[in-house]
């Protein structure tokens, strides 16, 4: 987001009566000034005495498509449940832009506000078709009442076209979400993510049990969506993440271990030493 | 508008059967009960009648019971407390309406209420003789308690068994206080002894007549308003909850709302179906709060078929029907029958009767 953007939608007048509700908040254009869009710092969280994640620091740059691995039990997931507010951390602090703590909003909040979450095991909808389960994950109006009564717009049909275009999934679209392979299920769960047009997406091991052509079409598909979001993508498959890294962090035991390039990372003596036992 | 309700229509076959269905024996019913005269074959006795109207005020209640279940997942084995209470809020201003006439001959207390030495009508007696304030007790009281149980255990996040065993233990906890004589409803006896609905003669043919149509009436109108809500967004993000609960919160939906509305919503029909149930069958006790009562009617959705509404509808008349035969034929063996086929259906038949019927109209087409 270029500054003239920035300034034309600050002076627009919808922008500052956005600004008066606390929807406003989340508007995209106002938190990510300096650069960065996800603050995490000194974040510690402990399982019965086991620091599942210990004193971590962790930014992530608007627009950026970051890697981040490391070992079970390095804490990846634990990293993630705390950004999306499934895991309270005991210590530190995590910040969505320059002003919003998400360590004081729900995970219903913290998902609307724009950090979209996929799992590692596919989970869509497998009763409903894939037209549906992206209008489900759209972002509206979630509450019960507007949704007992809401109707498709022009302009939201032409966002699902679009996003299942993005996914590749336009001929599937009245297909129920179950009957779909492996692969396209994972695909239809990052479109369901793009519906609730997110800032952040974190995606939890994506290529796992894909066979090679499809793990191709996701590492396309996540490049070609960095820029307009920040993804953060969480993976084992080290191929993969060479395929799509530019920034790397490695996590062990709770810590950010290492972080740069793909070389720099492969390269430094402490990733040999916990990673080769070198 | 007009290619919307057409489309609508023509994809839900079953349901519009039942409508069908209902639209003619609404008219055929009361025509064969009280045109055609007694001695003629067609003529329909009023025994039957009734026994119909309470037929359909059975399958009104499984209808409640199939939104949560089918489409929420929300296994409730407590629902005949909704039920009960509706039928005691009808029953209250039944028994208000005896007024003079009852064996006491107390106009301002009932019957039960002399007998227990009261002075006076219990705070929460007053406004029932006014027949649209017990009407909107009917939907109200068990709205509040499904509200602010719902409430509690949503909110916890406490589902599947465990929830099944809590709204059991609620109609339990609701049968052994109605069973006490100091909570002002007559007890083990309940209300009985009804008069008048409106004015109108709760014995005459006619009455009778029109408690059916009455009762074929809220069916067709919950089924439609039923089906209108799981065919909008909210039934398509009701049914998700049902199938991945924390991807439907992830999404950004406030699962607990959803699923609390609903369960509300499905607590005022069976309020309605316990308020028609009550002036057909002419009595209301505790024991329409015993948790076998609850578990019959997910009996009867099982067995119709769940997540289809019309499924629920065939279901109650079904086991119902078999039920008047068997309890009349071979008392004895009902209860194992009824077992037996809780468990056969849920082996067999996960999709109920109509998921046998449509199975066969598909291997029948080519």
């Amino acid at each position: 987001m270029n500054v003239r953007a920035i300034t034309r939608n600050l002076v627009k007048p919808a922008s500052w009566k956005k600004l008066l509700n606390r929807r406003a908040v989340f508007d995209p254009h106002l938190n990510a000034t300096h650069g960065t869009i996800l603050y995490m710092e000194d974040v510690t969280v402990s399982f019965d005495g086991f620091k599942a994640l210990n004193k971590l620091s962790l930014y992530i740059d608007d627009g950026e498509l970051r890697c981040i691995i490391g070992a079970n039990g390095a804490g990846k997931t634990t990293l993630m449940d705390v950004i999306t507010g499934k895991t309270r951390p005991d210590e530190g602090s995590v910040f969505f832009g320059q002003t919003i703590d998400l360590l004081q909003l729900s995970e219903t909040e913290i998902a609307q506000g724009g950090i979209g979450r996929k799992f590692q095991k596919p989970t869509v909808f497998e009763h409903h078709s894939v037209f549906e389960n992206l209008e489900l994950a759209m972002h509206a109006d979630k509450r019960v009442w507007p949704t007992l009564f809401a109707r498709l717009s022009g302009e939201q049909r032409e966002r699902i076209d679009e996003v299942l275009e993005i996914i590749g999934l336009s001929v599937e679209r009245v297909r129920r979400a179950g009957l779909l392979s492996h692969g396209q299920k994972q695909w239809l769960e990052i479109g369901m993510l793009l519906m609730q047009n997110p800032r952040v997406l974190l995606v939890d091991e994506p290529v796992a049990g894909m066979t090679g052509q499809e793990t191709e079409r996701t590492a396309e598909l996540l490049t070609s969506l960095a820029g307009r979001h920040s993804v953060v993508v969480v993976e084992h498959d080290m191929e993969f993440v060479r395929s799509i890294a530019r920034k790397v962090t490695v996590l062990h035991e709770g810590s950010v271990l290492a972080e740069g390039s793909m070389n720099d990372v492969q390269n430094n003596p402490r990733v040999k030493e916990v990673y080769l036992g070198e | 508008m007009l290619k919307l309700i057409t489309r609508y229509i023509q994809r839900d076959t079953g349901g519009n059967t039942l409508l069908g269905v209902l639209a003619l024996i609404t008219v055929l019913v009361p025509v064969l009960n009280l045109v055609v005269p007694e001695g003629s074959a067609l003529h329909l006795s009023t025994y039957t009648v009734t026994l119909l109207g309470k037929y359909l005020t059975y399958a009104l209640l499984a209808v409640a019971l199939d939104l949560i279940w089918g489409y929420c997942g929300i296994l409730s084995l407590g629902h005949g407390a909704f039920f009960a209470l509706g039928g005691y809020a009808m029953g209250m201003y039944l028994m208000r309406q005896i007024g003079g006439r009852g064996v006491y001959g107390n106009a301002d207390l009932p019957d039960f209420m002399v007998f227990l030495n009261w002075t006076e009508l219990p705070w929460y007696w007053h406004g029932f003789n006014h027949f649209g304030i017990a009407m909107l007790m009917v939907v109200l009281v068990p709205a509040a308690l499904a509200y602010v149980f719902g409430w509690l255990a949503f909110r916890s996040r406490v589902t599947g068994v465990y929830l099944s065993i809590i709204t059991q233990a609620l109609t339990f906890a609701l049968m052994l206080a109605f069973f006490r004589n100091e909570m002002g409803f007559g007890g083990n006896n309940g209300l009985t002894d009804f008069k008048e609905i409106l004015g109108y003669n709760l014995h005459s043919d006619a009455t009778r007549a029109a408690l059916f149509v009455a009762s074929a009436l809220a069916l067709a109108v919950a089924y439609i308003t039923c089906r209108a809500i799981v065919n909008s967004k909210l039934g398509r993000v009701v049914v998700a909850v049902r199938d991945a609960e924390s991807r439907a919160r992830f999404i950004g939906y406030r699962v607990e709302q959803y699923k609390l509305w609903l369960f509300v919503f499905s607590a005022m029909l069976a309020g309605i179906a316990g308020a028609l149930y009550v002036p057909q069958v002419g009595i209301i006790n505790p024991g329409e709060f015993s948790p076998l009562n609850s578990i019959e009617m997910v009996i009867w959705v099982a067995v119709g078929g769940r997540g289809t509404l019309y499924g629920a509808v065939a279901g109650a008349l079904l086991v119902n029907y078999a039920k008047s035969y068997f309890t009349a034929e071979l008392p004895e063996v009902w209860l194992f029958m009824l077992g037996s086929l809780f468990v056969l259906v849920t082996i067999l038949l996960p999709r109920g009767v109509i998921g046998l019927l449509r199975r066969s109209s598909a291997e029948a087409a080519p």
